[in-house]
């Protein structure tokens, strides 16, 4: 079993996200992903400083994979992607299926991120035609779907040709908007939004009228508004899941991943809090826990 | 350009075909389609029925096959794409490419419409599903006009866009919100806010609405209460409280209907297939009158005051919006 860090889904501060990758480097995280995958005005960071820290990150000895926009929706942001896909040096994580058209045409491998819907083994199949090494499935999809895909049939062959990866700690991404919530949250349009994102390293809060944290406002992105830890089914995926996704949370994201690997196979479960949830692998609404 | 209506019942297709739908859409009885609602939908027996009624009036019927296959329920979406095709679909519009790959190999004769829950929303998505040898795609509700416009230009296929009905904020079918709050999305059950977990109570003159136990609205004796679908409710960031993602209203573009028209748009979509046969007929007459007026003489095309009476009483919260296709929404 093996770690990765998913990419940053908020909009930090150059000099954060320099030293948070600083101790990416010096962490026991296999696998990196890099990129804006939320919004395409966030350019506190362009690709050539992801490349530069795509091999600072290789030189320490992690396997890194650039990690591309979500919801593309105008041409300029598709000659981004474009750029990402030819990079010439680390695999692209698709999460539009614009990105993979893209990929395929060039003969190159990719990973499908959890927002490619991919539910079935035969949707799995035929992306592993086109090039998938990886497949991060949907995050509302539970452990029992991802055993029932991979014991089809028609997977058994392909079995040794690719990964599953599933996103296992964070804030879940749960939809993307033309609108942005953030803005919307100051009273500001998209169009003069000032990139307010920036005031809120972790989303905004959204609370039900009694108090329940329901959501995160992350740009155009909602996240669930608990936490999802999957710390305590680490052991019931051995075999099932190659590799477990961190995502990067302003504090604490190291000392989860070490709690994480002291897990794998049981030794070290942990307490959830209250705004914890795991409830999408174990077949419950997600914002549940089992 | 066609006016295509949703149509959930008998009396909603003859509705539809009655006030001059060019193509009315439906779907299957079961969680194939994301319209999967109790009373709802045709058997394929009722699907047969209505493809003859459709047809004799010299019109089109598509079926949305439009959830995600379950890995061990594969055969249910084979056997949905298998019952529309026999039943005399013209069309059919789908979203997973397990789904969309089973069709156009086993019928390579029916016509084939990317769903709106397959969330292409740029050229080179478009492009990904070409191999499927889709006609149309149905595009998401998160476009601007400019970017629809780009795609018109861009892009040799067919696009059919959502004129009016229930507004979808997200980019459908990568929207897992309700999934979140219930365990039941519009990709894995046809449903979105399912009504089987709405609970409404009332205390102190205060109406409460919740979705499984969550607390969507509270509303005061003078609001009028809504449907509590989750992205429409009022919650709480910081000390405000407010439609923190979306008002209910419904999407209204007769606004923009010449400029729709001059891009070759070839299809407009009216939303609600759980909507009744009196909201089809009314919505179908407005939209009708519509299309032929701009159609006859785009240029001096005007929205009538009493298509827009008719649709903002017909509409969400009676209030409608352009939503994403008018950048200020944004």
């Amino acid at each position: 079993m093996q770690f990765s860090l998913g990419p940053v889904l908020y909009f930090w501060p150059k000099a954060q996200m320099l030293e948070f990758y600083r101790q990416a480097a010096d962490s026991a995280v296999d696998i990196v992903y890099l990129g804006e995958t939320v919004c395409s005005k966030r350019r506190e960071l362009k690709l050539e400083d992801y490349l530069k820290l795509a091999h600072m990150l290789r030189e320490a000895g992690k396997q890194v994979c650039l990690s591309g926009m979500t919801l593309l929706e105008s041409p300029s942001e598709l000659r981004e992607l474009r750029k990402y896909v030819d990079n010439g040096d680390f695999m692209l994580e698709a999460n539009d299926v614009g990105a993979i058209a893209m990929l395929y045409e060039q003969g190159l491998p990719f990973v499908a991120g959890a927002a490619i819907n991919c539910y079935n083994q035969h949707s799995l199949r035929r992306l592993v035609g086109m090039g998938l090494l990886r497949w991060v499935m949907p995050v509302e999809l539970s452990g029992d779907w991802l055993q029932q895909v991979l014991n089809e049939g028609i997977i058994q062959d392909i079995r040794d040709c690719f990964q599953t990866e599933v996103f296992a700690f964070g804030h879940l991404p749960l939809a993307w908007s033309g609108r942005c919530f953030t803005a919307r949250s100051e009273n500001r349009a998209k169009d003069q939004c000032e990139l307010c994102c920036i005031k809120y390293p972790q989303g905004r809060t959204v609370h039900s009228q009694d108090g329940t944290q329901v959501f995160v406002l992350n740009g155009i992105q909602t996240q669930s508004g608990y936490r999802y830890n999957l710390i305590n089914q680490l052991p019931a995926m051995q075999g099932l899941v190659d590799v477990v996704r961190l995502s990067p949370e302003p504090e604490g994201t190291f000392a989860w991943l070490n709690r994480f690997k002291a897990n794998q196979h049981g030794a070290a479960p942990q307490q959830l809090s209250d705004t914890d949830s795991n409830g999408y692998w174990l077949k419950l609404a997600g914002m549940a826990t089992g | 350009m066609e006016l295509l209506c949703p149509a959930g019942s008998m009396p909603a297709v003859k509705a539809a075909i009655s006030q001059g739908a060019d193509a009315i859409y439906v779907g299957l009885k079961d969680d194939t389609n994301a319209r999967h609602f109790a009373g709802l939908n045709f058997t394929e027996s009722q699907l047969t029925e209505v493809a003859r009624y459709v047809h004799q009036a010299g019109r089109k019927l598509h079926v949305a096959i439009n959830t995600f296959a379950h890995p061990a329920g594969w055969s249910r979406w084979q056997q949905a794409v298998d019952s529309a095709v026999r039943a005399g679909t013209d069309v059919l519009i789908l979203a997973d490419m397990a789904v969309l790959a089973y069709a156009a190999e086993r019928y390579p004769q029916v016509e084939l419409h990317l769903s709106v829950q397959a969330s292409a929303t740029n050229a080179a998505a478009i492009e990904f599903y070409r191999q499927f040898n889709i006609r149309r795609v149905v595009l998401p509700r998160v476009l601007s006009m400019q970017q629809v416009r780009a795609l018109a230009r861009s892009c040799d296929i067919d696009l059919e866009v959502f004129a009016f009905g229930s507004l979808c904020i997200m980019a459908e079918g990568r929207c897992y919100l309700s999934s979140y709050l219930t365990g039941q999305s519009p990709n894995t059950a046809g449903a979105c806010s399912p009504a089987a977990f709405v609970r409404w109570q009332e205390q102190d003159g205060v109406l409460e609405s919740r979705l499984n136990e969550v607390l969507i609205d509270r509303f005061a004796a003078d609001e009028t209460a809504g449907y509590p679908t989750l992205c429409k409710g009022r919650f709480r960031v910081d000390a405000d409280t407010y439609h923190v993602l979306e008002e209910p209203t419904s999407l209204n573009t007769l606004d923009l209907l010449p400029q729709l028209y001059a891009e070759g748009i070839s299809s407009l979509k009216i939303e609600g297939r759980q909507r009744s046969p009196a909201y089809v007929t009314q919505i179908t007459q407005v939209w009708r009158a519509a299309i032929d007026a701009v159609m006859q003489d785009p240029a001096h095309f005007l929205v009538q005051q009493h298509w827009q009476q008719v649709l903002n009483n017909l509409a969400e919260g009676n209030q409608t919006t352009l939503g994403a296709y008018h950048r200020k929404w944004k």
